[in-house]
């Protein structure tokens, strides 16, 4: 949306564009499940758990109803799910997978080596609290369980975002420059399960933009034998890695161009930072996922009452989008950074990463909603007037008892 | 039962092998593994015994990593590890991307290549043991070798799932109050079996000709397959380089490690010693034992006897089945092998 359609939006007291006439009301899961047949993958593996079920369920019947030629691997758990992707991807075949929480956890050890691998492949993920105590709802303590594995990890605010990034995600896993796996996280419940208007495109938009999948040593061909997840010594694992960390940073770079290419297509543009009404902002909160809703929202509110604040938002959390970041920021703007999850003994994850690229912006961390806890439009509107007595010195917890505020 | 299996399927002989290695290397020397280590025989006599393209998933283990030190390798076949609990998890994506591809008319070969896992008894009866259940219970098309060598041996000799029992290990050690290994192996195989896959075997690094056939049964089979070779560690268990097949002799001579197979459920013994031979000949050739008395001996005797006897009530009531005339008509598969050593 541009920024003029945005004002307007904002006049009629509605953050959210009006629903087009070719849009449909589906959930972020059934958003994804839709991406996921369009793109028509050979390979997907997977293993049920709360908030995904829908995505791979709805998959599952257009496997039964012949509408999709995909291999559909019913897997024993996650570990064995992201193990037979790696194993398909590597030989040839377009390949993706979904999950949430607790499978991302049981997955994590194979998303390494994936990357490592550079195994391309797309996995959606519900994003939910971390076991424990076991909870179900929306959180980001399963992602960034990914943070340091090499995935590229981007994530959607709304459903229609997930199923934009979905296919982005496909190309940009692909790209010879990257070949890694690329995470889709929506919010659990709050994305997964709730009905939004999304602008579906035409199967052979979406076909035509994937395009066909391609690995350079595809180990189903016997033509050309190589050796894939050798064992390395000293001598060549820190190279290895190197060029492996090299990929994710390019991860960075090929997503706006192929988010680019997707515009021309879809018409809409998927930035990696997306700001709402920050050009004259004194305050700024940054936040990832669908609280950003909640946020712009509360910065109408706000603004209202006179009150300049704005709204900036990371679609993208690895590669870190830190030269769009810095973009968007003005010295002297201070900034509220809302986490999703804990780094106990620590600063949350988020906050850490904004903190060490600003400079001249005091910065203040805010802890909120971890097990699906809601955050009210009054609650940030709360925060952002009361933005003085946050302490500098540690993170407040939202709604917790001597948690401040 | 299917009628394939009433088609006879041959050993490749050792000179065929050699042949086809000369031919087509698939395993090459110049790898780190122990002088006298049995590994490296299992994989050529699988990876010989098989025609046409093969494409082959590894668990971290020894042959892992002594075969593939980057830059270096020993495969020249198309290689994959991955893990050390997954390799039939990885190999099942490899299989279905084939039959994907295959479907759509992208496939690489005109014939769906032979995928062969090779996984250690640790990768395989312990860690593994589950994405091996699930690959099985899914059906894909795959061969996978556990090669046993009795302990984690790349990390030092620990105590597996398939150790023996009395066997000292770095972590059943012995000492003042308990000794090596308080239990024995479990029964992988009939685990595997279980499954109601179309083949499921033990071999050894004794008999190659056995080990080619069974190979050669398996990927004939055509769905999911599991062989469990007993493949010698001079490392682990205490023996000089030259000494491994002999020792894997005792071990099938005494009945420690039985030979057979289990074709679509079935038990059939594929050599029976005669007569079996003390438990104590095998104990004997390694120093993993040496610390045994004759009670502690003879609680290992009566374990082997009761395994023993255990599997030859299987064997014995499933006889009448190999006994039909319509089926079964391996030349090494009809009759016991009784008396003299085909070994
Ligand atoms: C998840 C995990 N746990 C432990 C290890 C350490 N590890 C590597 S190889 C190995 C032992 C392998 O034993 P086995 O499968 O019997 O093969 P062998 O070394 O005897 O050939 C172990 C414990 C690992 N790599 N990964
Ligand atoms: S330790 Fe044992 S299994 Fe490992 S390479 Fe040496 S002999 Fe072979
Ligand atoms: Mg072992």
């Amino acid at each position: 949306m541009s920024k003029q359609e945005q004002q307007e939006v904002q006049q009629e007291g509605c953050r959210t564009s009006r629903p087009s006439p070719d849009a449909r009301l589906v959930t972020g899961a059934e958003a994804v499940a839709e991406a996921m047949r369009q793109i028509d993958p050979d390979v997907m593996a997977v293993y049920p758990i709360t908030p995904q079920t829908p995505i791979i369920e709805a998959f599952s019947q257009y496997v039964a109803d012949g509408r999709v030629h995909t291999e559909l691997l019913l897997m024993e758990s996650e570990h064995s799910a992201l193990s037979a992707v790696v194993g398909s991807a590597l030989a040839g075949a377009r390949t993706v997978t979904a999950t949430a929480s607790q499978g991302l956890a049981y997955m994590i050890e194979v998303l390494y080596i994936a990357a490592a691998l550079r195994a391309p492949f797309v996995m959606a993920v519900g994003m939910r609290a971390l076991s424990g105590p076991i909870n179900i709802h929306a959180d980001h303590s399963d992602v960034m369980l990914a943070r340091d594995s090499g995935a590229v990890i981007l994530i959607a605010e709304t459903a229609e975002e997930a199923y934009d990034l979905t296919v982005i995600a496909t190309r940009l896993a692909e790209d010879p420059a990257v070949m890694l796996p690329v995470l889709v996280g929506q919010d659990g419940f709050i994305t997964t399960h709730a009905a939004e208007p999304v602008r579906l495109l035409d199967d052979a938009l979406v076909r035509g933009f994937v395009g066909e999948y391609h690995v350079p040593y595809p180990l189903l061909d016997p033509g050309r034998p190589t050796t894939q997840g050798a064992f390395s010594m000293p001598d060549s694992y820190f190279p290895q890695k190197a060029q492996e960390e090299a990929a994710t940073r390019q991860a960075g770079g090929r997503f706006l161009t192929l988010a680019g290419d997707y515009a021309r297509v879809s018409g809409r543009e998927l930035s990696a930072v997306e700001t709402y009404r920050t050009e004259d902002a004194e305050v700024v909160l940054v936040a990832m996922g669908s609280v950003v809703g909640t946020m712009k929202d509360a910065v109408d509110r706000l603004r209202a009452r006179g009150l300049r604040v704005g709204v900036l938002k990371l679609r993208m959390f690895r590669p870190f989008p830190e030269d769009a970041l810095r973009k968007e920021i003005s010295p002297g703007q201070l900034l509220l950074v809302f986490d999703r999850a804990l780094s106990p003994g620590s600063w949350p994850p988020l906050f850490l990463e904004v903190a060490a690229r600003i400079r001249g912006n005091s910065c203040r961390s805010l802890v909120f909603g971890l097990g699906g806890r809601d955050l009210s439009v009054e609650a940030v509107m709360t925060v952002v007037e009361g933005r003085e007595d946050l302490p500098a010195n540690a993170a407040s917890h939202l709604g917790i008892a001597g948690g401040a505020l | 039962m299917s009628t394939h299996i009433t088609e006879p399927v041959f050993p490749r002989s050792i000179r065929a092998m050699a042949e086809h290695e000369e031919a087509e290397p698939r395993f090459l020397g110049g790898h780190a593994l122990c002088a006298g280590c049995g590994i490296p025989m299992v994989v050529r006599t699988v990876l010989n015994s098989i025609d046409g393209p093969v494409v082959v998933v590894n668990a971290t283990g020894c042959l892992e990593v002594a075969t593939t030190r980057y830059p270096e390798t020993a495969w020249n076949v198309p290689w994959l590890h991955v893990a050390f609990e997954n390799a039939a998890a990885v190999m099942s994506g490899i299989e279905a991307a084939d039959r994907a591809l295959r479907r759509r008319g992208g496939a690489y070969t005109v014939e769906s290549p032979t995928f062969v896992v090779f996984g250690g008894d640790g990768g395989t009866y312990d860690i593994g043991l589950q994405s091996l259940s699930g690959a099985l219970d899914r059906g894909h098309r795959f061969l996978y070798v556990c090669y046993d060598n009795q302990a984690y041996m790349n990390t030092g000799i620990q105590r597996s799932g398939a150790t023996p029992m009395g066997s000292r290990t770095a972590t059943t050690p012995v000492g003042q109050a308990h000794s090596g290994s308080p239990r024995g192996r479990k029964d992988l195989t009939a685990i595997v079996a279980a499954h109601q896959i179309p083949y499921a075997a033990q071999a050894s690094a004794v008999d190659f000709a056995d080990l080619s056939r069974k190979v050669r049964r398996a990927v004939q089979m055509g769905g999911s397959a599991f062989l469990n070779v007993l493949t010698p560690c001079p490392l682990g268990w205490g023996f000089t380089a030259r000494e491994g097949i002999a020792v894997v002799r005792e071990a099938v001579e005494t009945g420690l490690w039985p030979l057979y197979e289990v074709i679509e459920g079935r038990y059939r013994l594929t050599y029976e010693p005669d007569p079996r031979q003390s438990v104590d000949r095998f104990l004997a050739t390694q120093t993993r034992f040496r610390h045994l008395g004759p009670d502690e001996k003879a609680a290992i005797q009566d374990t082997v006897d009761r395994d023993w006897h255990r599997l030859m009530d299987r064997v014995e009531a499933d006889r009448r089945f190999f006994d039909r005339d319509d089926i079964l008509t391996d030349q090494s598969f009809r009759g016991r092998q009784v008396g003299g050593s085909p070994l």
